[in-house]
């Protein structure tokens, strides 16, 4: 007879043992840099529906986690995306360190936040980085602002995932 | 949520100067991906040797990560082609009855042709294929319409070189790495294919949308009218694509500019063919001396 499982519901444990210094620093570098990845999935899409989740996943990292990334760090995870996505390289290295620069001023001014306020923040950076990553990419002209809206859409709808995603792994994760 | 614990720089002058370098370089790096997008923006082929080494380590990947998934896909066919096959079997023979004269009479038609032909001393360029392969990702995130073939530079693709399905065209190479290549789909906004219409011959221009389907315009006359169902080849204009390869069909009646669907579906459990381009830019004639 196995012994009855005891179920643990209390969230904060401050003397369970935390992650070593060198993986809690390296793993929310490899959580975007596999976000950017995922676009390697054996698909031929035919209409860009695919959310960008390494954006996701770092807007998720940097609101929740503020110093889970240096200030810097924006730059070379977006050249890393910008190798994979096909969008032409250098937008998002520009694009995700303008995002970091906001974030950090809407923060001077908004220190307290909650979820939703969080969510409110990612969803305006999501829908600015998708839309000026369109006028970089592809011709004005072009019929993807229709498609481009439902990607934002569930993009937006990603970022409570993610946000879950990154609250548990830094739960785990040691102050620094 | 209250703010995370500040890492407080206090009266150190070397964690203070720490601190702010990492907002200097975080400008810095804003105007790093500037000058790389403005870069990369008037050479775009600028950065493709990076941006193929990085595909030539994802494309093994992808292709195993295919692979599994048509093996999985394919088992509840391999079990329903057991159950199934003595049905099959007399549909086939039946079929194969139905279709011994027509049989007869395109191998007559076909011995013709070729009579005529040679008789009319017809140059058929044959474009024999550089290497079939598979196209194994694609660019799902942004509004570009890029795939990646997992055959690249040591199989002898070149960026230009054409790429079909066994429905019609697919695309070009663009950029080509040693083990993968980037193919431009027709349904990117900045392909554009010369066609004319099967019916008559209509020349035409099929241009990329960007959300996976394409404009079919008229060139050369105005007040065209197209039909729901016409059919577009290439026509061989450019030299890149060979001429008769079928392309599109119109979907929506119309005139002038129309939408029409590409007959090939890019796939990843479909084979893709690439061709050489089919009558290659002659190089430039040496300027004559005065």
């Amino acid at each position: 007879m196995m012994p009855p499982r005891v179920v643990d519901s209390v969230d904060y444990k401050p003397f369970a043992n935390k992650l070593p210094v060198g993986q809690s620093r390296a793993i929310p570098w490899a959580m975007v840099m596999a976000g950017s990845l995922v676009t390697i999935v054996p698909v031929v899409a035919t209409i860009p529906l695919l959310p960008p989740f390494g954006f996701v996943l770092l807007l998720a990292w940097r609101l929740l986690a503020r110093f889970a990334f240096r200030p810097w760090a924006a730059a070379p995870l977006g050249f890393f995306d910008d190798l994979i996505s096909g969008q032409p390289l250098g937008s998002a290295v520009l694009l995700w360190s303008l995002a970091f620069v906001a974030i950090d001023m809407i923060e001077q001014r908004l220190a307290y936040r909650d979820h939703w306020q969080d969510w409110l923040i990612a969803s305006g950076l999501i829908a600015l980085c998708i839309l000026a990553g369109r006028f970089i990419a592809v011709p004005v002209g072009a019929h993807v602002d229709t498609i481009l809206i439902a990607q934002i859409a569930v993009t937006i709808l990603m970022f409570p995932l993610a946000a879950r995603i990154v609250a548990v792994i830094q739960n785990k994760r040691g102050a620094e | 949520m209250a703010p995370a614990r500040d890492r407080r720089t206090g009266f150190s002058r070397r964690r203070q100067y720490g601190v702010f370098m990492g907002y200097v370089l975080a400008v810095a790096g804003a105007v790093v991906g500037l000058v790389l997008l403005v870069a990369s923006t008037f050479n775009p082929p600028a950065f493709s040797a990076l941006r193929m080494g990085v595909a030539g380590v994802t494309t093994p990947v992808s292709t195993g990560l295919a692979t599994v998934g048509s093996g999985i896909a394919g088992i509840p066919d391999a079990i329903g082609q057991y159950f199934f096959v003595k049905q099959e079997n007399v549909a086939l023979r039946a079929d194969r009855d139905r279709t011994r004269a027509l049989l007869m009479r395109a191998r007559t038609i076909a011995y013709d042709n070729r009579r005529l032909r040679t008789l009319l001393a017809i140059r058929d360029r044959s474009p024999d294929p550089v290497v079939t392969a598979r196209l194994v990702s694609s660019s799902a995130s942004s509004g570009r319409r890029y795939a990646l073939l997992n055959a690249g530079r040591w199989n002898g693709v070149l960026p230009g070189m054409p790429v079909r399905g066994p429905d019609g065209l697919i695309g070009r190479v663009v950029e080509t790495g040693p083990n993968a290549a980037r193919v431009l789909l027709l349904s990117d906004s900045d392909s554009i294919v010369p066609v004319r219409r099967t019916r008559d011959g209509l020349p035409a221009i099929a241009a990329g949308r960007g959300d996976g389907m394409i404009d079919i315009r008229s060139v050369n006359a105005t007040n065209v009218r197209f039909n729901a169902g016409d059919l577009f080849v290439t026509t061989g204009t450019g030299g890149i694509y060979a001429p008769g390869v079928p392309v599109a069909r119109v979907t929506k009646a119309g005139s002038d500019s129309v939408m029409a669907r590409t007959f090939a579906d890019p796939d990843t459990l479909d084979f893709a063919l690439v061709e050489r381009v089919f009558m290659p830019v002659p190089p430039p004639r040496p300027i004559a001396q005065q």
